[in-house]
Formats: structure tokens, sequence, C-alpha cells
């Protein structure tokens, strides 16, 4: 496409932009603690976003330990392993991937990416942290108090969440939803940010159709996760009043431990309801900003334009509004009526048509693309082969029937596990090899991350490909111990064994990833401002890393993020605020290069 | 569940209506030298073509979550309410009087705002200052009304339209409480300023399009009480 259009007199020189005040802290505490930078905010919400994080990966080892070798180890009691199940969920889709995406890269990318100084309320935005904080907290606290934490599973159903018979019935349980509600008010202080930010804070050319895709994904998981976590905080409290004061929303009448309860008349369906009418849209809150970046980092690797940047981003527009209308594909063996199930394994099967063309366009993308196998290109590529993997068993899994023998097994776990454990990672890895010289202004070591990549693809492969054929066998999960059943071959306990190696595989592959985080810090190759020779605002700062208020003068955008190879502009790549007459001479060895 | 969804589908329409005007015509593959032709500063008023406050859009926003939640709590009532053990609870009298009481701060507020438009700071100050008034009396009536209905036997726990009464204006009158915050905070402004500059009009603005909002809240939350 040489008709690149632009006349080359028609340049418009930098305006003034309308400048705002910007916030400076006067104190110490102001500038490194209580921060309203949101670069600074996204480094504390990322750290502690892995912090938590690797606590829920060590209490994974833990139950793959109890599940790979039964006899051999004795760590954990049945109650632990529920409780560890659960906190492992729970921490894991919430506090790690939820908070890091949208907080962590939300934060960091958004005001770079469409050429902000900062959030539009930094203050409100700081906040957002400190009541995040504050969950973590109140959550991890949920492990040392009496009876401990709650073993409801991540999905915390009741009435066995708040019945006997379940570990952390008291302490545990109300820490939970305590720790819940307060996330939710903390992230929709954050929301409010990242929406607005998005919408009233562009730079000047920055239209909605020239923004990177991961501010389109980051933005509709922010709309998403708006509109959904009010479903999880609705029943947070219905279930905090059902425990607290014995009001009967959720608990029906019933009969425990010989005595009839309090209870009268609750309908624990509701709560399967509202839970999951936030459980899935959850599911693409993780998902769309991993869309979204792997998107910018398949371009900028393989040197090359999106394939169908409108048809991607009205992809992730529909998927964000269809995934309000699927919530039921999770409660098929609920006893619902089959035309509703008839209702929602069609919805979900039409979700699949906008994700399968996001799948076509990042192969198409890389296809004739001048491929540089980066450490993030290789966890983005890795990231299209979990996904569809995971994607494939999610089709199976969305029709009733095959979803009925299914639910409650092993299948579910790696189904679940590949397409937004493994997958969503795969992805945060990507982003961080590829903005930590941004960050830091260094590199992250090339063999340590290559090492990285391999053990945790080929690692997680080996954990979840086996988990399928499990999962056939009917092996039912949030199970302790197996015994001696007659439909489990005798296999499977070595197939066990061999999972839970690969997991410790894995977990030692991280600690590759968080040396080399450590130590490029200090000793990292210098990275200059724009190493990737990537398009978008965030590689064109005077500064790297950026400083407070990120840009000099605010950037003009004359382009998409995409002008990969264009003909007629001898440089392989085009900065979104290099004019089409500055562009021309691009790469002539006489023009300046942009730094 | 069904009100939810009609309110998502109806927002969801709306966004991607939105959207897909902002988008559908474009190429965005092409540089264009000037970048004044691109519409890029976000939402516009509708009657002047300048780019709305931030504020006000992230009012706009966090309306939409609010609605969310309150159509969650009508959705989880309407769900509930089919079950057998549902037994109508009385609404004490006083309840109507609250609902006039938040009418009239409603008002109160509005005629703030128009005299912020007009540029009439006294108006502004008594409007204002009066909606406060009347809004805390409104939290304070309601208070009364769950004592009123505790004293009769009415208890939180005895039955599920109970229950639901309780949270509902619970989250309700928090609501209003975190408006009066805001509102405080404005209403120290009007009475520092010396006259109605435009900061004062936006803020006076979004307390009075708040304080609307949630009257119509409580309007439909209590119309759905009354009807059950
Ligand atoms: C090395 C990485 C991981 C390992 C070894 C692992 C392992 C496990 C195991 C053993 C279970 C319990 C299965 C059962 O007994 O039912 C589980 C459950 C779960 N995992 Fe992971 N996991 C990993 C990473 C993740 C990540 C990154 C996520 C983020 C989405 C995640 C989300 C979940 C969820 C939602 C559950 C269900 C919890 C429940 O049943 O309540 N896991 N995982
Ligand atoms: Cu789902």
């Amino acid at each position: 496409m040489s008709d690149v259009t632009h006349d080359a007199l028609d340049y418009v020189p930098p305006l003034e932009v309308e400048e705002e005040e910007l916030y400076h802290a006067k104190t110490w505490l102001g500038k490194y603690v209580f921060c309203q930078d949101a670069k600074v905010i996204a480094i504390q919400y990322s750290l502690t976003a892995i912090g938590i994080g690797v606590v829920a990966l060590v209490l994974s080892l833990l139950m793959r330990l109890q599940l790979g070798f039964p006899h051999e180890f004795s760590i954990i009691d049945p109650s632990n392993y529920l409780q560890f199940v659960t906190m492992h969920g729970m921490i894991m889709v919430i506090y790690l991937l939820t908070a890091l995406f949208l907080g962590g890269f939300g934060n960091y990318l958004i005001p770079l990416m469409v050429g902000a100084r900062d959030m539009v309320f930094p203050y409100v935005n700081m906040i957002s942290y400190w009541v995040y904080l504050v969950a973590v907290l109140v959550l991890v606290a949920s492990f040392f108090v009496p009876g401990g934490a709650t073993g409801a599973g991540w999905t915390l159903y009741p009435p066995q969440a708040i019945s006997p018979g379940t570990p952390g019935i008291d302490g545990g349980i109300i820490l939970m939803l305590v720790s819940l509600a307060l996330f939710i008010i903390g992230f929709t202080m954050g929301g409010l940010n990242y929406v607005v930010t998005v919408l009233q804070a562009r730079t000047r050319g920055m239209s909605l159709m020239r923004m990177p895709l991961t501010i389109w994904g980051i933005f509709m998981a922010t709309v998403l996760a708006l509109l959904a976590f009010p479903a999880l905080f609705v029943s947070a409290i219905m279930m905090l009043l059902d425990k607290l004061i014995g009001t009967s929303f959720f608990m029906p009448a019933m009969i425990s431990l010989g005595e009839q309860t309090s209870f009268d008349g609750g309908s624990p369906i509701l709560f399967q309801h509202l839970f999951w009418f936030f459980g899935h849209p959850e599911v693409y809150i993780v998902a769309l900003p991993a869309f979204g970046i792997v998107s910018d980092v398949l371009s900028v690797h393989a040197r090359k334009a999106i394939f169908g940047y409108r048809m991607m981003v009205w992809a992730i527009v529909a998927i964000g509004a269809l995934s309000f209308i699927v919530w039921a594909h999770h409660m098929y063996v609920s006893g619902m009526n089959p035309y509703f199930g008839f209702f929602f394994a069609t919805t979900t099967l039409i979700i699949a048509v906008p994700t399968a063309i996001k799948v076509y366009n990042w192969v198409l993308t890389l296809w004739r693309g001048n491929i540089k196998l980066t450490v993030p290109m290789i966890f983005a590529i890795g990231f299209i082969f979990t996904f569809i993997n995971g994607g494939i068993t999610g089709l199976f899994l969305g029709n009733v029937t095959i979803d009925l023998p299914l639910s409650d097994t092993y299948f579910v776990i790696a189904h679940f596990h590949m397409v937004m454990a493994v997958s969503p990672v795969l992805v945060v890895f990507a982003a961080i090899y590829h903005w930590y010289p941004k960050i830091t202004g260094k590199f992250m070591d090339d063999t340590l991350g290559q090492w990285h990549f391999w053990l945790t693809f080929l690692g997680s492969y080996a954990i979840y490909l086996p988990m399928h054929y499990l999962g056939f066998e009917g092996i039912p999960r949030r199970y302790f111990a197996y015994g001696e059943t007659d439909f489990m071959s005798a296999s499977a306990a070595d197939l066990n064994a061999a999972i839970t190696i690969a997991a410790f595989v894995v977990a030692f592959g991280q600690l590759f990833f968080f040396w080399n985080l450590f130590i490029s810090y200090f000793r990292g190759k210098e990275a200059g401002g724009n190493p990737w020779e990537a398009t978008t605002l965030e590689w064109q700062t005077p500064h790297t890393p950026p400083r407070h208020g990120n840009f000099d003068d605010l950037p003009l955008v004359y382009r998409w993020a995409y002008d990969y190879s264009v003909p007629g502009v001898e440089q392989d790549y085009v900065p979104q605020n290099v004019s089409p007459a500055e562009a021309e001479n691009l790469g002539k060895g006489g023009g300046e290069q942009p730094t | 569940m069904s009100y939810v969804l009609i309110f998502l589908a109806l927002l969801m329409a709306g966004l991607v209506w939105w959207l897909i005007k902002q988008t559908i015509n474009l190429q965005p593959w092409t540089a264009s030298a000037n970048t004044e032709a691109v519409r890029s500063d976000g939402i516009r008023s509708v009657t002047r073509n300048v780019p709305l406050p931030r504020t006000k859009v992230a009012l706009g926003v966090f309306l939409a979550v609010v609605t969310s939640l309150f159509a969650l709590f009508v959705s989880a009532y309407a769900i509930r309410m089919e079950y057998g053990d549902w037994r109508p609870m009385p609404e004490p009298t006083l309840l109507w009087v609250n609902t006039g009481i938040l009418i009239l701060s409603s008002v109160f507020l509005q005629m703030a705002w128009n005299a912020a438009k007009a540029g009439n700071l006294k108006t502004v100050r008594f409007g204002i200052a009066g909606g406060g008034a009347l809004a805390v009396g409104f939290i304070i009536g309601q208070v009364l009304a769950w004592f009123q209905l505790t004293a009769t036997g009415y208890s939180i726990s005895a039955n599920p339209a109970n229950a639901f009464f309780y949270m509902i204006t619970a989250v309700h009158a928090l609501h209003m409480a975190g408006g009066l915050i805001a509102l405080g905070r404005t209403v120290k402004r009007v009475y520092g300023a010396e006259e109605a500059i435009p900061k004062i009009q936006l803020g006076v603005e979004l307390c009075a399009v708040y304080w609307h909002y949630l009257l119509a809240i409580w309007v439909i939350l209590f119309g759905f009480m009354l009807n059950t």
C-alpha cells in the first residue's frame, strides 16, 4: 500500500496542548509511598500482585505433593487441601491476574500509550492501590484466624460455604468476603480512572481507532469489571448477612449435624446466578487485556501491522458484550430447565466466533512477518498455542450433554488452566519482558529468559495435557485423596506423580524469571529509549524510565500504532508521533532518529 | 436476573452503538498530517461540540456501576420472592415522609443548579445547603423507620422480605452518605467563592445529577417494595 495518504506540505507543527496542573509530591512519603504517579502505583500493584501470586503458587505445589505422592508426604490434611484449593484459585484469578492486568499494566500503560501525563484522578488512583493492599492483607489474615481460611472452593457456594463440615466457616469465610468487598471498592476507584483516562485524556490525534490494542483490551476489560464486580459484591454482602445475622438469602432450610438450622427457604441457586454473572465476565476481564497485549507484542516483534485491526477492535467489543449472557454455562449441573441450558450453550458457542477471529488474526500477523524470536515474542507465540488448546476444550464443555459427565472433573481443571491460567500468565511474562526496558532502562537477560520460557511452556503442557485424560476417566476435582476406586486406572496414580514433578519443574523455572527480574535491574544491558523499535507512544518518551508527567510536550499523533515496514519509508517502523512529512526522511541517514 | 439483563443489554447496546459509530467509517491505517481533523478528545457534549469535563464523564461511569449494583439487588429480590416463605412486610408511613423529604432535597439541588447557571451565588448557597440538610433528614428518617419496624417485630432475619428491605435501604443510604461527603466539599467551596465560576457550576451540577439519580433509584426501590 504505497499510497500513504498524506501531503508532504501538509505538515502541522506541534501545537501547544492545553496543560493541566500536575500533582507534585511535597514529602518523601508522598513521593515514594503514597505516590500519585500512575507509574509508581503500577509498580506497587504489580509487586503486591506478584507477591501474593507466589503464595498461591506455593499452595498449588503443596496440593500437588499431596496428589502426586499421597503416601510419601503428609504435609497437609484434608481440610488444608480444601483451604489451599480455595485460596489458590481466588488469589490467582482476582488478586493476581485481575490486579496485575488492570492495576499493574493498566496504570503503567494507559497514560503512556494514549499520551497523557497521568491518570485523570491521581488521588483516587492512589487510594485504589491502598485499598487493594488492605484487601490482600485481610485475605492473608484469614489463614491465621481460628478455624483457618475458608475451604469452600473459589466459587464459595452456599450452603456449604457457611455450614459445619467445611473448613473456615467462621473467621475464614468472613474475612474472605470482606476482602472481596474491599477489593471491589478499590478496583472501582481504579477502574473509573482507567475508563475516563481512555475516554477523555487522549492526546491530540489519538482517535479511538488509533489506540494500540493493548489499550482496547484493558479498556473493555475495565468496563466489564466495573459492571460485573457488583454481582460479586452483592453476593458477598448477602452471604455475610446470612452468616452474621442469620438471614436466609441463600441458605435453605436444612438439617446440619442432626439439628434443624434456623435458616429457611433461601436459594443456593440464586447465589450461583449472582456468582457466575460475575464469574464468567471475570474470565474475559483477565483475557481481554491479554488479547490486547499479545496483539501488540506479536506486531512489534514480527515487524508487521496487526492483521485486521478493526476486526480486532470489534471482536474485543463483541466479546465484552456477549460475555454477560453466557454465565449459566457454569450451572449446567444445577438442574436447570433444559431450554435454559440450550440458550446458554448457544450463546457460549457464539462467543467463540469473535474469539476465533482474533486467533486467526494473530496467526495471520505472523504470516510472512519478519519474526524476531525475542523472549517476549516466544512467550506471545506460546500463548497462541495454549489459548487455542484451552479454547477448543471450552467449545466441548459449552455443550450441555458433554459438560454433564465432565463437570467437576480434572477435564475442567485442565480446560480452565489452559485458557485462563497458563495463557494469561504467558502474556504477563511476554509483557514484562517487553516493557521491562521501558520501566527500568535495562534489558532482561535473554538466556535466562529462554530457559524460563521453555521450562514454563513445556512444563505447563506436561501438567495440564495429562489432566484431560484424568478427566475422561472421571476423576473428580477438589479431592484430597482418591483411595481405591474401580473407575481409576492404575496408571492414574503414576500420571499424578508425573504431573506433580512437572509442577515443580515449572515452579523451578520461575526462579529464572525472578532472578532475571532482579539481576537485570543492576546488571542488565542498557536498552535505550526504544529498544524494540516500536511505534507506540510509551517508547517515544524523552526519558527512560519516563519521568513524572511522562512527556515534555504532549505528543501529537499522526497515525495508528502499527506502521511497520511502511512502503516508501526506509526505516521499518514509523512511530505514532511522526508526521507524514517527517516520515519520508526516516532512515535516510540524515534524518533524525527518534530515540 | 432479567432486570440486570435488561439494564446491561441497554447499556451494552449503547456502548456498541457508540463505538461502532466512532469506528465504522475510518481507515485507521492511513496517516494524516492534520491532527485536528481527528476528533480525538473523548466524549463530547451534544449541544456544544466540546469535550465533556472529566468529572462529569466519571460520574456517568460511576452511575452505571451503581445502577448495575441496584439492578442486581432488585433481580435477587425478584428471584427470592418466588420462594414460598416470602411474607410481604408493611411499609411504615414514615417511608412516605422520607420520600417526600428526598424529593424536596432534589428540588433544592435543582434550584441550586439553575441558580449556578444563572450566576446567582446566593441562591446556590441556599439551595445546596438546604438540599444537604434535607438529605441528612432523609437518612435519619430511614434509620427511624428501621427502629419502628424492629420494634414491631419485623426484624431483619425474620423473613427474606425484611432482610431485603434492610439491606437495600442501607446500601441506598450509604450511597446517600457518600454523596453528602462530596456535597459537603461543594458547600464549602460555594461558601468560600466570590462568584459562580465554572468550577462551582460543575460541582453543583454533579451533585444535583447524583441527587436526582439517587431519588430515581429510591422511587424504583420503594415502588418495588410497595408492590410486593
Ligand atoms: C504452576 C501453576 C499452577 C498449578 C500447579 C496449579 C494447580 C492447581 C491445583 C492442584 C488445583 C486444585 C485442583 C482440585 O483439587 O480441584 C488448582 C485449582 C485452581 N487453579 Fe490452579 N494451578 C496453577 C496455576 C493457576 C493459575 C495461574 C490460575 C489463574 C487463573 C489458577 C486458577 C485455579 C482455579 C480457579 C482453581 C479452582 C479452585 C477451586 O476449585 O476452587 N491456577 N490449581
Ligand atoms: Cu464461563
